[in-house]
């Protein structure tokens, strides 16, 4: 029966020791420790909201540089070909201009020729015009002389001339 | 031909082991009949019979004790004024005592065991069965002034109870100042240890019986817990500064036991006394279902004061019994097999130390929990 009979004393210092363990351990231990377990949870909780925010971030980021990219390279793409068409174009008109300006050249050639070949033939027959006055001169003379030799001297004549 | 040989060396052993047996039990018997007639005394020892006690203590001192293993236990489980150490060496404890004309203290040395009274200011002492008791003029214990003395004593259960409350207060005001030096820091040494630990009270006992009004409740059912646990763990300790039965003392469990009577019934609430005072039932069960409320305000903690009490106690009775073995057979031989079973039963014990701890709190916890529920 004394095993289950409290004994005073035994109660009263359990009574005292155990609120004087409760107080000292919730102003010195429990607060402390349980804030800091919970500011830490809520610290961790929130790193972790981060993270995973930073991680959304980066693949915005990343799918935002792709389509950057891209857009790069068309914009490339586009001005390279704009360029090429420029060359093309210019290339092409040089190629056209140079042909006119050959062609005038050739034309301005043709003409000049045309005219020195005028004015040569020209300047030939004044002198086949002299020459024929001189050797009208001489036949005449000639003929004064030698009725014969005026004749055959006319022949050869218009032989020479028939070869002009 | 396999068939018979495995059944030929079985009926073989079997044949030692019963002779064995016989052999052990013809050597050991007249041990059993000197066991059985030692019981009978120590019964009405325990009853509280003075002259039988009286007489027995001089000439049992010093020669041949007889082996008595219901006193040894008994006096195990039970408080004490002196705190034995080895041998028959004790560390002597306060005795502080509250008479009608005031206080006596002084040093439960001035016994000597028991074996000498104490003069006290106010009265004559004498420590018997470790109680210390009033000795009246005529030289015999004067149980009516005995009785009016109340005993206010540091003993053995109060010191080791003083003894595990200073270490609870060392480890976790040491943890919560390392919580203050590594702000945002993962847990270091005996920090991560315990933190698991509270974070188990909080999370696994605290959250889901009381709900989002947990963190009221949270000193009390962690030092509650912490309490226990070290109490029944110093408890399992068989020398000094253990060897106490704080936790398995009626004493302890009943204050224990008596916080969450308070704590409930404190913060309980409306929809909490209106189940008591007004259930939903037909109100002729009145009669019958308001009293068997009221009985289960104090029957809840009443069963948490006998689990606790009767766990640790009976654990311990079990191991000193295991022990007592050796010493009811007077061999060494038994001394393996008492080993073994004391490990056993030690490791059981530390199970069981951690589990009551867990079940008182969470039994709190609990009882809390449905004083402060809200809707119904």
């Amino acid at each position: 029966m004394e095993l289950v009979t409290p004994s005073i004393g035994l109660v009263f210092w359990t009574s005292i020791a155990f609120i004087l363990l409760l107080l000292l351990l919730r102003k010195f231990a429990w607060k402390p420790i349980l804030g800091a377990i919970h500011e830490r949870e809520q610290s961790i909780d929130e790193a972790l909201n981060k993270a995973e925010l930073a991680k959304q971030e980066m693949a915005r980021l990343t799918s935002q540089n792709q389509d950057l990219m891209q857009q790069a390279r068309a914009e490339r793409d586009e001005i390279l070909k704009e360029a090429k068409t420029l060359k093309d174009g210019i290339l092409n008109e040089a190629k056209k201009q140079a042909q006119v300006e050959g062609a005038k050249l050739i034309e301005k050639a043709k003409i000049e020729i045309e005219n020195q070949k005028k004015a040569a033939l020209a300047e030939v027959k004044d002198q086949v015009s002299s020459l024929s006055l001189e050797i009208a001169e001489r036949v005449l003379r000639t003929q004064l002389d030698d009725k014969a030799k005026q004749e055959t001297l006319v022949a050869n004549l218009l032989k020479d001339v028939e070869l002009n | 031909m396999d068939c018979n040989r495995v059944f030929v060396s079985k009926v073989k052993r079997l044949t030692i082991v019963f002779t064995l047996l016989i052999a052990f039990l013809s050597i050991k018997i007249d041990t059993f009949a000197q066991v059985d007639s030692a019981v009978v005394p120590v019964d009405s020892v325990v009853a509280g019979s003075a002259e039988a006690v009286s007489g027995e203590h001089g000439p049992a001192k010093h020669g041949e004790e007889k082996f008595e293993p219901t006193k040894l236990i008994m006096e195990h489980i039970a408080d004490s004024h002196m705190w034995h150490l080895w041998g028959h060496t004790s560390l002597p404890l306060p005795v502080i005592l509250y008479t009608a004309n005031g206080l006596e203290v002084f040093s439960s040395g001035n016994f000597h065991h028991g074996e000498h009274d104490y003069n006290g200011k106010y009265n004559n002492y004498r420590l018997e069965e470790d109680h210390v008791k009033v000795v009246g003029a005529d030289g015999k214990v004067d149980e009516e002034a005995s009785k009016s003395v109340l005993d206010f004593s540091i003993t053995k259960n109060v010191a080791a109870m003083f003894v595990a409350i200073f270490v609870i207060l060392v480890i976790f005001i040491s943890v919560a100042a390392s919580y203050r030096k590594r702000v945002g820091k993962a847990p270091k040494g005996l920090q991560s240890f315990m933190e698991p630990i509270i974070v188990f009270v909080r999370d696994d006992i605290a959250k889901p019986n009381i709900g989002h009004k947990y963190a009221k409740f949270m000193p009390y059912l962690l030092t509650t817990f912490f309490f226990i646990l070290f109490n029944n763990l110093f408890g399992l300790i068989p020398i000094f500064p253990g060897g106490a039965n704080v936790t398995g003392n009626i004493a302890l469990t009943f204050v224990m036991a008596l916080g969450t009577l308070i704590i409930v019934n404190i913060n309980g609430n409306k929809y909490y006394w209106k189940h008591i005072f007004k259930p939903d039932v037909p109100f002729w069960l009145y009669p019958i279902m308001i009293p068997v409320e009221l009985i289960g305000i104090i029957s809840k903690p009443f069963a948490l004061m006998v689990r606790l009490f009767a766990n640790i106690t009976a654990g311990h009775i079990i191991v000193l019994s295991l022990i007592s073995l050796i010493f009811i057979f007077e061999t060494l031989a038994i001394a393996p097999v008492s080993v073994a079973f004391v490990l056993f039963m030690d490791v059981l014990e530390l199970l069981v130390a951690f589990l009551q701890a867990f079940i008182f709190t969470l039994l709190t916890a609990l009882f809390i929990g449905m004083a402060v529920e809200e809707h119904h």
